[in-house]
């Protein structure tokens, strides 16, 4: 075998199948936290997406005429399918996930070329299409978090029979297992103006040590797990940092004028998808801004936009929507914001 | 009018039967297919986009549209020859929309609740385009007879996929076809209501805006798909041996 013998020695790239097999094993904490958080509901969720998301992956390479085997093995299927079954609500009926699945895989990715072609996520593609057609099922159930003081849940079985078959054992009913999520709570009551955030926290079911109550450790599970991608180098500081900063800066900025009406900055970081969304969504190669300049206003653009869907927009969660409105903008960063090139003046670069 | 009638009803020979199929096919198939307004003109989308959301829906503004076409292909194959070039657009569009207005004013008169329904998209007739270029581009240049059934075929045609993405978008988003049937039809007609999935959830995204594109880019692609299947199989009639490489 031939040995290259004089630097540069540089390491090879990820290949794509070992870079999405990374970024699926970082979501591991996440997984655990929020299976322990939230249920059972999580783990059926995410192996009904990963089976229906290789179903319909298979399907779309037969009828492309594609090596099915080859473009099976990128694991990009797999990884869009943890995404959305983790972004789902944990008590989501199967019929939902089959839906959200058609959607990111046939619609979103494979009608527009396949990976690497598609202009936008599909995971959040297929939570916002979810999220207006049936925006009933998208946020009512969500399972009461196991630190809730009274947290009542159901076992395994039960909720497998909830999400397959919708029937819940005749001694419990939908109401008892389900709960507002924290950025709910605080959208229609603070917002408002029907409770203070102080108030609000009296009744010790919404916050929590940081963020909201139960899903604080879910987001520092997903922090643990992106920063372990950034130490990885699979994904680089730019998007999350200008996002969290982003939004962190906005909030500190309107929530100092009125303390009792504004959740704080930590609520905003530590609450809903942030986390996930932050390391894992926004950061999605395929789909985000390419240069360095681009990356940053693109974390930040998303960060505002979760601000501001936050505040004064009608969802409660906003990273499907901002992720997917800052996707639209990528090509025109990119075009804008490519970087000198050595030996070049800036006059010189046409834009 | 003098010459159409004496074509169709004056000497009853084969030989004008024939010659009048000729001259008449292709303008039929030009309408319903070859050059429909919507599947490959592209003309007509906004009034196709908005209001596509039930079957009924549909018809009736289809229906609107095809009395539009047929009028005001009428009256402007009738002044073709009295109106100057320069002016011919002003003109046109004066007719259009006294065509319109007398639809709209029917309309409200004998189908009010769809009428309402509607709304602004039965004035909007006159803004489709498919109108305006059925105007310029054939009217103005053909016989009474011809302009009148051109109006025909390409306002069927728009109609057809108004149809065929209302019942789409319908079936997927209600689970229903034909849902206030009694609107258009009257009361007596109430059963031809479907409920074709019963206790159905209802998928919002196929009667939001969202739907109407995802439905017009389904369609389009069929109608792309069968025309390159019928050149395809043209061409191998062609040549039917097949070439050696």
């Amino acid at each position: 075998m031939f040995v290259a013998q004089s630097s540069p020695f540089l390491k090879p790239a990820l290949s794509v199948s070992k870079m999405m097999l990374v970024v699926t094993l970082a979501l591991i904490p996440g997984i655990i936290t929020s299976t322990w958080v939230f249920g059972f509901g999580v783990l059926v969720n995410i192996v009904l997406a990963i089976i229906f998301a290789l179903g319909f992956e298979a399907l779309m390479l037969y009828l492309r005429k594609r090596p099915i085997k080859v473009y099976l093995n990128d694991k990009s299927a797999l990884l869009t399918a943890v995404l959305l079954g983790l972004a789902l609500p944990p008590l989501a009926p199967w019929w939902l996930t089959l839906v959200g699945i058609f959607f990111a895989i046939v619609i979103a990715k494979h009608l527009y070329g396949g990976l690497g072609y598609n202009p936008f996520n599909p995971a959040m593609a297929a939570y916002a299409i979810l999220l207006i057609s049936f925006p009933a099922e998208m946020t009512t159930l969500w399972p009461s978090p196991s630190m809730l003081a009274g947290h009542e849940s159901v076992n395994f079985l039960q909720t497998l029979n909830f999400q397959l078959f919708n029937q819940l054992p005749p001694s419990v009913t939908l109401d008892a297992i389900s709960y507002a999520t924290p950025l709910d709570v605080v959208r229609t009551s603070v917002i408002n103006g029907l409770a203070s955030i102080s108030e609000i926290e009296e009744t010790g079911k919404t916050f929590g040590m940081l963020g909201g109550l139960g899903t604080e450790w879910v987001n520092l599970a997903f922090l643990a797990g992106g920063l372990f991608l950034l130490k990885k180098g699979v994904i680089q500081w730019h998007i999350p940092l200008s996002l969290l900063a982003t939004l962190g800066f906005f909030s500190l900025l309107f929530g100092s004028f009125e303390l009792d009406s504004n959740p704080s900055p930590l609520f905003q970081l530590f609450s809903g998808a942030t986390m996930l969304g932050a390391f894992f969504i926004a950061t999605d190669p395929v789909t985000a801004a390419t240069t360095p300049k681009g990356r940053i206003i693109y974390g930040a653009g998303i960060g505002l936009l979760i601000y501001i869907i936050r505040t004064w927009g009608g969802y409660p969660d906003a990273i499907a929507f901002s992720v997917l409105i800052m996707n639209m903008c990528v090509p025109m960063l990119d075009y804008y914001t490519q970087p000198r090139v050595y030996g070049h003046n800036d006059r010189d670069q046409q834009p | 009018m003098s010459e159409t009638i004496s074509d169709t009803f004056g000497e009853d020979n084969i030989e004008t039967q024939t010659s009048l199929i000729r001259e008449y096919t292709p303008i039929a198939k030009d309408g319903l297919w070859n050059n429909n307004p919507i599947l490959v003109q592209m003309l007509g989308l906004c009034p196709l986009l908005a209001v596509s959301n039930s079957v009924i829906n549909a018809l009736g503004l289809g229906l609107a549209t095809i009395a539009v076409l047929i009028l005001s292909n009428m009256c402007i194959s009738l002044i073709r020859n009295i109106v100057r070039p320069e002016i011919r657009l002003p003109v046109f569009v004066i007719i259009i929309a006294s065509v319109v207005t007398a639809i709209e004013l029917v309309m409200h008169a004998y189908f009010h609740e769809l009428y309402l329904i509607l709304g602004i998209f039965i004035p909007l007739i006159v803004t489709n385009c498919s109108i305006i270029a059925r105007a310029e581009a054939f009217a103005s240049r053909n016989t009474f007879g011809k302009a009148a059934f051109d109006g025909l075929m390409m306002g069927l045609g728009f109609t057809l996929v108004l149809v065929v993405l209302g019942a789409m978008r319908e079936l997927i988003g209600l689970g229903t076809l034909f849902a206030n049937a009694h609107i258009m039809f009257g009361e007596g007609m109430q059963w031809l209501t479907i409920t074709v999935i019963p206790d159905y959830h209802g998928f919002l995204l196929a009667i939001l805006p969202p739907g109407a594109f995802m439905g017009l880019a389904f369609l389009l692609a069929l109608k792309n798909y069968i025309s390159l299947k019928q050149k395809a199989a043209k061409k191998r009639q062609k040549s039917p041996l097949p070439e050696t490489v």
